[in-house]
């Protein structure tokens, strides 16, 4: 089988993040592999090791955006790509989502893509389910297993708000990988090793033989979150069923109950 | 002729979500400054009712499709038909609730109308015709504002940030029906199966929400049965915890979140963590006992209205938070506490 994986490069999920004269900034926080990413890793490594195959790892970035990839090479992955055109900063989803199709069927013959649920930094969780539909390919979100897989078809666990799904679907398809897949895999040594000396080709715009894909989606401002002043009211009393008493007329007093 | 505003209501097995009905508030909130009144969208088969539902609360046109091939949501047929009505009509604004469902068909129709999509947005609005959006990013340490040049303006809008208006069942409105686009042959993929989790209140959409953390295993007059190893031994102790927050969950009425550290240490199942990497969640009302709050817990529940924590850590970052703190054990503040605000709330 070959498949896609496709990962982004995001500060840190423990970096204090904040607007500095109107710039996003996270400080010294390292920039890591989206921590989603790294199941979908895992689900495309695991699927090539049931099936055969092979696994190509994709992120579009900035120029020297390839610690993520690094990682991906380094759990297991068999080639890296990193998609970076200066004409593509400031992208919106629907942009990005044509990019990475792009890039997929540069890759060509592609039977699963491979995505984490969402990324850390922006949180939307739509380019999965996008780029499936620029490919014309099914979208199958939020797969926390996959009971059956086949060069034509896949059966897969889903987790929805209501409980769980079991979806069936042509292939190729695009599927986004939640954490109940399973642990993702420590890079080895010898994959460190590997990784550290890979040459990671960069695919422009040319490359990929497409324009860079109109934005609708504007910024137009980022704020730091309005303060929550609150003062905090330690409840001390005479053992526990006294603080329990005075901690139960303090919420019924505010009303949220 | 169709309204501007468009609501997609958002339904599972025959029932709308609530954050449904909040949609059709957050379009009436800016039809006011756009024209016009909104049109509620209802696909699915049996979904007559909702249909009438939408509009007591405030759609005064609903378009509805009932077919077989709509009766479990799949991408493809639900977009396909979202995508050729907006194409049609050309709404200007198209709101959705931020679930699986509306994410997936606000991308999909996105990059089927050549518009873009604004994600989980808490507020909204018009400036010279256009809406300006606001929605928290990095799992809500920074707020961004945000705005789609294309029409559609394509948005999701975070549950409980907008409110649900009150029905009227003297409200009624035009009811447009239309027909799939999608033969069941055209779809390729089939829904095989489905179970309920017994999780009881969603998360994201619960008024309060009882957390437990990595303390609801340090119970020290807990004794673990002998014959279990000792990673077995503290999850038992952490179930014997989640007990007593479970408890108090039922007399609130409350959904049961967790801390990523008593998720990744077995204690409870991924479909409970609140945080960063879990669910984003604003209750009116969080009690977190024994999180200590990591920055990315905190980052998942910090709008929360009122935030009430109890940890034997003095120091803990939670208590930052916190509106009312008890620096005790847990496991002796919780009984009590259940049993006096069942006592106050008369059951």
């Amino acid at each position: 089988m070959k498949i896609v994986v496709c990962v982004k490069q995001v500060p840190d999920t423990a970096a204090q993040v904040v607007v500095e004269d109107g710039q996003v900034s996270w400080g010294d926080a390292p920039l890591v592999i989206n921590p989603w990413d790294e199941y979908a890793v895992e689900a495309a490594l695991q699927t090539v090791l049931d099936q055969g195959g092979s696994t190509k790892v994709i992120s579009m970035g900035k120029a020297d955006e390839t610690e993520a990839l690094k990682h991906a090479l380094a759990m297991g992955c068999n080639e890296a790509a990193l998609v970076s055109d200066p004409a593509l900063a400031g992208s919106d989803n629907v942009a990005v989502a044509k990019v990475l199709a792009a890039a997929i069927q540069k890759v060509g013959d592609v039977d699963l893509v491979f995505f984490g649920k969402q990324a850390v930094d922006s949180d939307t969780g739509t380019l999965p389910s996008m780029v499936a539909r620029v490919l014309g390919w099914p979208a199958i979100t939020l797969v926390s297993a996959i009971p059956e897989l086949s060069e034509e078809a896949i059966k897969a666990e889903r987790a929805i708000e209501e409980g769980r799904q079991v979806i069936e679907s042509k292939l190729p398809a695009v599927v986004s990988v939640i954490k109940d897949y399973g642990e993702p895999r420590y890079p080895s040594f010898m994959g460190i090793r590997k990784a550290a000396r890979a040459e990671i080709p960069v695919w422009d715009l040319g490359e990929l033989g497409i324009e860079a894909p109109a934005s609708a989606i504007s910024w137009p401002e980022m704020m730091n979150p309005p303060k929550e002043e609150v003062t905090t009211e330690i409840v001390e009393g005479d053992g526990p069923q006294d603080i329990a008493e005075k901690l139960a007329d303090k919420i019924m007093a505010e009303k949220v109950l | 002729m169709a309204n501007k505003i468009w609501v997609y209501i958002d339904q599972f097995k025959g029932q709308a979500l609530p954050s449904s009905w909040e949609g059709i508030g957050a379009g009436l909130s800016v039809a006011g400054e756009l024209g016009g009144g909104v049109t509620a969208l209802v696909f699915g088969e049996g979904v007559g009712g909702i249909a009438q539902e939408a509009f007591q609360y405030g759609a005064d046109e609903v378009i509805v499709a009932d077919d077989a091939t709509l009766a479990d949501y799949r991408s493809e047929p639900y977009t396909a038909l979202l995508s050729k009505l907006a194409a049609e009509q050309s709404p200007e604004v198209i709101l959705f609730p931020t679930t699986t469902r509306g994410r997936e068909l606000a991308g999909m129709s996105a990059v089927d109308l050549e518009s873009g999509v604004l994600v989980d947005i808490t507020a909204l609005e018009v400036q010279d015709g256009t809406v300006l959006a606001t929605r928290p990013v990095y799992a809500g340490k920074l707020l961004a504002k945000v705005q789609c040049s294309a029409k559609p303006q394509i948005i999701t809008l975070r549950g409980r940030a907008f409110a649900k208006p009150e029905a009227d069942e003297s409200l009624s409105g035009t009811l447009t029906k239309v027909d799939p686009v999608l033969a069941e042959d055209d779809i390729a993929v089939k829904v095989m199966d489905y179970t309920t989790t017994e999780a009881g209140v969603s998360l994201t959409d619960a008024a309060v929400i009882v957390s437990g953390g990595r303390g609801v295993s340090n119970n020290p007059n807990l004794d673990a049965p002998g014959d279990l190893s000792e990673e077995e031994q503290e999850v038992w102790r952490a179930q014997q915890g989640f007990a007593l927050v479970n408890d108090l969950a039922g007399v609130l009425g409350a959904a049961v979140g967790a801390s990523r550290a008593a998720v990744d240490a077995g204690y409870i199942p991924y479909v409970n963590q609140v945080g960063q990497t879990g669910k984003v969640v604003s209750p009116d009302f969080y009690i977190a006992c024994g999180i200590s709050g990591a920055i990315q817990h905190l980052a998942g529940m910090r709008t929360s209205k009122l935030i009430v924590a109890i940890n034997k850590d003095a120091d803990a970052p939670i208590f930052k938070l916190a509106r009312f703190g008890v620096v005790g054990d847990l496991f002796d503040i919780l009984p009590p506490l259940t049993e006096a605000l069942r006592g106050k709330l008369d059951q």
